[in-house]
């Protein structure tokens, strides 16, 4: 019986040290209190409001990744006992938890469909962005038009010679079919249903990474998480950046959304925390995150 | 066979002294032999090498990414640092929870199974239902767990509804350890307890349960390497966020908080962002793990055996 | 329980307590069947179990046209399964052979608990290792436009099911009797002889479970192979992109909306995994049963 009562203490000892890892992290211990008062938290968010307790669960486009974590970071900052969750499993689940209602949150890096506003879901703007046109930095190809790109990831062009390049087989990488960023690309160059991969990957960063380690490799990728190891072409002669963007001249580029249901309540600290990504507060961090903010 | 001038013992050590291996055999017999020898040493030969590449490649590529700032912080986007604490953090968590939901669960159903059932039948089922339950793959435990817990109890994507499946998943596990322990306290000592007027209960819980808690310990630590190790059910019910749960401060917060265990946050670094230096320092990570759980598996294992 | 015993509250409570504990394990494997059977089966019947099984197509996102065909992932799993096994099982069984009757005691002992270490390796870190070495090295060698292959796929299996053959197999060796092979070796045997015509006929029900075991553990491994075959819903072929049954529901579970007929369809390809399982731990306990006697 001491025996199990060793185990039984040990046990409430190993929760108790996650107790002590969790408070480490904030700074005050009687955030619990969640007062109902405090409704009117849209833009506010720079005042501390030490009573805002709770957790956001966010859920869907990996394009978005950089974007929500640091508004969550620093949604964190400013309140202590709120933890903004992400989750990156792709548009369509974001879209999905949202209606379902297992995030509190859904993100999305497209429009939604008529489909989807039907089951609820509102959109609410927080940033744009680029789908920039990746290839491997050893490939010589420094531009594409649209028409190019189009029967590319149609089969029609299958060697990069054709393209000024070498003699290589395309190897033409995409996301899977929930992706918002496969959904804006394929919507804009109106090839829907025609596209013919070689391989379908499940997250922005595993499109980069492929696209990377693969010299005949051309992929799609948001512009806010192109980094060195990939190269973006030109797309009809225009460089795919923040600016090109924000003027519209780059041809293809999506909205970043965050997912409400129509008719439901959010919780007091996920309406607090989208009022904050919609706000002037946050067009800095959308920038410093490699988006652009929808209000300039 | 280092000392030849002991006399052998049995036939395959005259067999293995023979100065004259081989010799007096057929050509064919010769060929099988030796060639049969060759392949068993080359397969063992190819599972050393595997083991030995897969570890030190993983210690090549993690260790020089591997800092105490890296244990001991979470990522930070504003900074642009790396941490992986908030998934050591998370780990704990199910670990802990997972626990001490299957924990009592299995030892109960342990108990039942020998000291109480009588009818062979209802014994048959349960047993037949634990072997069931531990031939089902993750990924149907990650789907039902998302039903179930997710959906219907409207848990949400939470680490709670996670713990909730790994307890489905490990309750096998520290049914069949504790039964093993639980046969192996001597008859006698149950006869004695009851023939001096015990109560059966009270004779569980003073001569049984004792008796056998190296076996609950080793089913534990079982369990706790299947929960490091697993991934499907953790990454699509409890979510994978990379930042610090303060699981404690409101009932709310210790239902609802979601995030990353040290497995999941491999696959994101790995897969969903193509990040391998950080994905390799946990793979470090969870190698150790992995060691010290077999290692302790060993020492209560043996312990178990002296009884 | 024989006698009648004065009923005491305590001993009664317990009683039912430590039932109701052991009926839990029934009650998962309940609510599991249940939730399979009841989500699974609309998306089968409004699909035609003939369409559904035989489909060669599988096109979830078509707009105008979805398909829901998943014969290319039952025929992925088995050939992969079917790979695997051909790679592991003779590595591994030739491993137990070593470990069990011809390594030198202390060679044993050093390799028995690596083998172990190997079974406790989560199965991301050999999915995380396939990506970053297996990978380029077929594609490399094979001259391919990527290495995402059902090649890859297999290799990370076999590599997988490695420590399970091994253990479950050098048990079985273990446990013949020392006497069939002194028999045959006082006949004048070889000792390699007398190993793989006594003691491995002898194991050879346990081998089959380990080979049994193996098989349930492929085709039920999903994150692994998730990393390293590409995920494109092709029929199979050793240099393809292809999807197992456990990486469809994996990779689109998250997206389908719910209440479409892809969300269903998803949970068709559970259960049809979940029957494969089921029927692979008959033939185990049939196999283990069979030992028995």
């Amino acid at each position: 019986m001491k025996k199990l009562t060793c185990l039984g203490l040990s046990i409430v000892m190993a929760l108790s040290l996650l107790a002590g890892c969790g408070s480490n992290t904030t700074t005050s211990d009687d955030g619990q209190n969640n007062a109902g008062g405090a409704s009117n938290t849209a833009s506010t968010s720079e005042n501390k409001q030490p009573d805002l307790s709770g957790v956001v669960n966010t859920n869907g486009s990996t394009s978005m990744e950089s974007v929500v974590k640091i508004l969550g970071e620093a949604f964190h900052e400013a309140n202590p006992e709120v933890e903004v969750k992400y989750s990156g499993s792709g548009s369509g689940a974001g879209v999905t938890s949202a209606i379902d209602g297992t995030a509190d949150l859904g993100l999305a890096s497209r429009e939604l469909t008529a489909e989807e506003q039907e089951q609820g879901a509102v959109a609410h703007v927080v940033a744009l962005d680029g789908v920039a046109i990746v290839v491997n930095p050893e490939n010589g190809v420094e531009e594409l038009t649209v028409e190019q790109i189009a029967q590319i990831f149609t089969g029609e062009i299958t060697n990069w010679k054709e393209l000024g390049g070498e003699d290589m087989e395309i190897a033409v990488y995409g996301r899977e079919a929930g992706s918002g960023t496969r959904g804006a690309f394929e919507e804009i160059l109106d090839i829907e249903d025609a596209t013919k991969y070689l391989n379908e990957y499940s997250s922005t960063g595993d499109v980069i990474g492929n696209v990377a380690s693969n010299p005949a490799a051309i992929g799609y990728a948001s512009l806010s998480a192109v980094g060195d190891t990939v190269k973006a072409v030109k797309v009809d002669g225009v460089e795919c950046s923040e600016a090109t963007v924000q003027d519209g001249s780059y041809a293809i580029q999506r909205p970043f959304i965050m997912i409400t249901k129509d008719g439901t309540q959010l919780s007091q600290v996920a309406q607090a925390f989208l009022d904050f990504a919609m706000s002037e507060d946050a067009a800095q961090l959308i920038i410093q995150a490699g988006a652009v903010p929808p209000v300039a | 066979m280092e000392e030849a001038n002991i006399m052998p013992q049995t036939a395959l050590e005259v067999c293995r002294n023979e100065k004259c291996r081989g010799k007096g055999l057929s050509m064919g017999r010769k060929i099988y032999d030796r060639g049969l020898r060759g392949l068993v040493w080359l397969c063992a030969g190819l599972t050393c090498t595997l083991l030995v590449f897969l570890i030190g490649y993983i210690f090549y590529r993690g260790l020089p990414n591997l800092s105490l700032e890296f244990l001991t912080t979470q990522e930070s986007l504003l900074k642009g640092t790396m941490g992986i604490l908030p998934a050591i953090q998370n780990t704990l968590y199910v670990v802990g929870v997972t626990l001490v939901i299957a924990l009592p669960l299995g030892v109960g159903a342990a108990v039942y199974l020998t000291e109480y059932a009588s009818n062979r039948r209802l014994v048959t089922t349960i047993e037949f239902a634990t072997e069931t339950l531990s031939g089902i793959p993750s990924i149907l435990y990650a789907l039902v767990g998302y039903l179930a817990f997710s959906k219907t109890l409207g848990l949400g994507y939470s680490l709670l509804a996670a713990s909730l499946t790994l307890a489905m998943m490990n309750l096998p596990t520290i049914i069949r350890t504790t039964q093993e322990s639980l046969k192996t306290v001597p008859q006698g000592y149950r006869e004695g307890a009851l023939g001096l007027g015990s109560g059966k209960w009270h004779m569980i819980r003073t001569i049984v349960l004792p008796g056998s808690i190296d076996g609950i310990v080793t089913g534990c630590i079982l369990s706790v390497g299947r929960i490091v190790g697993e991934s499907a059910v953790l990454l699509y019910v409890g979510g994978m966020d990379g930042t610090m749960n303060n699981f404690f401060a409101s009932l709310d917060k210790f239902a609802h908080s979601s995030g990353a265990t040290l497995t999941v946050q491999l696959y994101v670094f790995a897969k969903e962002r193509a990040m391998m230096d950080p994905a390799f320092a946990v793979a470090v990570v969870l190698l150790v793990l992995t060691f010290l759980i077999n290692l302790a598996a060993k020492v209560v294992g043996k312990r178990l055996r002296q009884r | 329980m024989k006698r009648a015993q004065k009923i005491n509250p305590l001993e009664a409570g317990m009683h039912g307590l430590f039932f109701l504990c052991g009926f839990v394990a029934v009650a998962f494997v309940l609510v599991i069947t249940v939730y399979l059977v009841i989500s699974g089966l609309p998306a089968i019947r409004e699909i035609g179990p003939v369409n559904f099984l035989l489909g060669t197509t599988w096109d979830s996102k078509n707009k105008t046209n979805p398909q829901y065909g998943i014969l290319p992932f039952i025929l992925t799993s088995i050939y992969g399964t079917a790979g695997a096994i051909v790679v592991g099982v003779p590595i591994g069984f030739l491993t137990a052979v070593f470990l069990a009757k011809v390594a030198p005691p202390k060679v044993a002992a050093v390799i028995r608990p690596a083998v172990d270490l190997l079974a406790g390796i989560p199965s991301v870190v050999y999915g995380m290792v396939g990506m970053v070495v297996l990978l380029p090295a077929i594609r490399e060698l094979f001259q391919l436009r990527a290495g995402d292959t059902l090649l890859a796929a297999i290799l990370v299996l076999a590599v997988m099911i490695l420590p399970s053959i091994i253990s479950v197999s050098e048990t079985a060796l273990r446990s013949v009797p020392r006497e069939y092979e002194e028999a045959s070796l006082a006949l004048g045997a070889t000792e390699i002889e007398t190993y793989f015509r006594v003691t491995v006929p002898a194991a050879k029900s346990g081998v089959a479970a380990a080979v049994v075991l193996g098989v349930g553990r492929a085709i039920g491994e999903a994150m692994a192979i998730m990393m390293v075959a590409g995920n494109a819903p092709n029929m199979p072929g050793l240099f393809k992109s292809v999807k197992f049954l456990t990486t469809a529901v994996a990779s689109e579970m998250s997206y389908a909306s719910d209440g479409t007929l892809h969300k269903m369809a998803l949970f068709s390809i559970g259960l049809v995994l979940f029957i494969f399982i089921m029927m692979i731990n008959v033939v185990l306990n049939a196999i283990l049963k069979g030992e028995k006697e």
